[in-house]
């Protein structure tokens, strides 16, 4: 059951056992990890599929895997090797400028990013079951992520406080299914989880996610980038489940080294931008 | 009446939200000093090696243990149902060791072979939807342990005492009669303890 806790992102067996040793609830099976594929440029496409049954072989936790977006052979590919979770996601080169992968069409279930309410209930609608925020992955920069989940959580609200016939118009300025916009004003929430994505740092940088609102996180290249990939996977598992408890963050949070380099989101180019990347 | 849900992670706002649309009060419990002013406690599905570690570092083995062992029900669905066990198969290190079973993780399969499906339940009047996500298997049933269903011959739900577990995920649906069968629980050994 995915609510709650971190998913981790690893590129081996080696990284795989250290994540589930720190207690991450799933991991991401990847070639290379976004800030690299940042460095690397050209194409980045789904991991080969060695990578990823080596980490399925290794865990008894949910090993999840990315496809390109809009690429549909790609993510059968990785649902004929048995993997837990796909992620159609933007870290990697889009296959498709127009349409999203019908994920209706897959027994396995996926999580898409989202960086408002529209795009979120568009992605629910094509089959998503989980969603989560496309903070500018790489970067270790929380501040994207920040605004997608603050935008979304005050959009429901928004949606919420509406009366029934206000409904029908904001269906069409969101360009999403009014049964489904229904469903999230009765419920004031999103039908799926949310979990934080792109830019955790730090366990403060993920305790800050859950405080406003995430249903769990994501870390990307924050764990095998830093200095002590152990210590810093532990201190973001703890501070997860303990958000508001800032007394056991401090105390994670000491003498952990360097945590990943950061890149100023500003200094970013359109075309470097991948949270831009899915409509 | 007073039910914690251990918060460590996992599905915790739904059987909060279960157990309070069962007619009792839910508690989050993130730390083991709560666990006072229980009267039954519920361990939620999640990964069953996140809840383990967090429940060691925080001193939640020996503090449920205590609990147990006062007589106070606890409902473990899931993962929950895994920490609970006395022995789990494959060599991996069993947690509270309070249940006379042996569970089987992942016994299912991986993600995409979870399903849905109406289970008889004894002690229930009506079949319960019944969510399997991942789900473990009871492979063995020890001493004082009642099997209450299976599903296709295989143990998924059973009780021991004032010990309930479950493979399945019984918060992911509206049907909140397996909560109330708890609730029972509690109540009875209330009296018996009163």
């Amino acid at each position: 059951m995915q609510k709650g806790g971190v998913i981790m992102d690893v590129m081996n067996a080696e990284q795989a056992k250290i994540a589930e040793a720190a207690g991450a609830t799933a991991v991401m099976a990847l070639e290379r990890v976004p800030s690299d594929i940042r460095a690397a440029g050209g194409v980045a496409r789904m991991a080969d599929p060695t990578i990823v049954e080596e980490v399925m072989k290794v865990v008894s936790i949910p090993v999840m895997a990315k496809a390109r977006i809009g690429h549909y052979v790609e993510a059968k590919v990785l649902e004929s090797l048995g993997v837990d979770y796909l992620d159609e996601s933007e870290v990697l080169t889009p296959a498709d400028e127009v349409f999203h992968i019908d994920k209706r069409d897959f027994t396995v279930p996926f999580v898409c990013g989202a960086k408002d309410l529209g795009e979120a209930l568009r992605r629910i609608s094509e089959g998503a079951s989980m969603i989560r925020t496309k903070g500018e992955p790489g970067t270790g920069n929380i501040v994207e992520a920040v605004r997608h989940m603050r935008l979304i959580n005050s959009q429901i609200r928004k949606v919420k406080n509406m009366s029934k016939d206000e409904l029908y118009a904001e269906a069409k300025n969101l360009g999403v299914a009014y049964d489904l916009l229904l469903e999230v004003h009765e419920n004031g929430k999103l039908p799926v989880v949310n979990f934080a994505a792109g830019g955790v740092a730090t366990p403060a940088d993920a305790a800050l996610m859950m405080h406003l609102g995430a249903d769990g996180v994501f870390v990307g290249s924050g764990i095998f980038k830093s200095d002590s990939p152990e210590k810093f996977a532990r201190a973001i598992v703890e501070a997860t489940t303990h958000f508001t408890d800032y007394k056991l963050i401090a105390e994670v949070s000491k003498n952990l080294g360097t945590p990943m380099k950061g890149i100023e989101i500003s200094k970013l180019t359109a075309a470097e931008r991948m949270s831009d990347r899915g409509w | 009446m007073k039910v914690g849900v251990l918060a460590l992670q996992g599905a915790v706002a739904e059987h909060i939200r279960s157990i309070e649309s069962a007619g009792a009060e839910g508690v989050v419990v993130k730390h083991p000093e709560q666990l006072d002013e229980l009267e039954g406690l519920i361990i939620p599905g999640g990964e069953s090696t996140t809840i383990g570690k967090l429940m060691r570092k925080y001193g939640f083995i020996e503090a449920i243990r205590y609990f147990a062992e006062k007589g106070k029900p606890i409902f473990g669905t899931c993962a929950g149902l895994i920490v609970m066990a006395k022995e789990i198969e494959g060599g991996e290190e069993a947690h509270l060791e309070l249940m006379n079973i042996r569970v089987s993780r992942n016994a299912f399969g991986r993600q995409r072979e979870s399903f849905e499906t109406d289970l008889d339940v004894k002690g229930l009047e009506k079949p319960l939807r019944a969510v399997f996500i991942r789900a473990p298997l009871i492979t063995e049933v020890g001493k004082d342990v009642e099997v209450l269903s299976t599903y296709k011959d295989e143990i998924v739900t059973a009780r021991q005492g004032h010990l309930l577990v479950s493979s399945f995920h019984p918060e992911l649906t509206d049907d909140y009669s397996l909560h109330g069968y708890f609730l029972e629980m509690i109540k009875t050994n209330k009296a018996v303890v009163n």
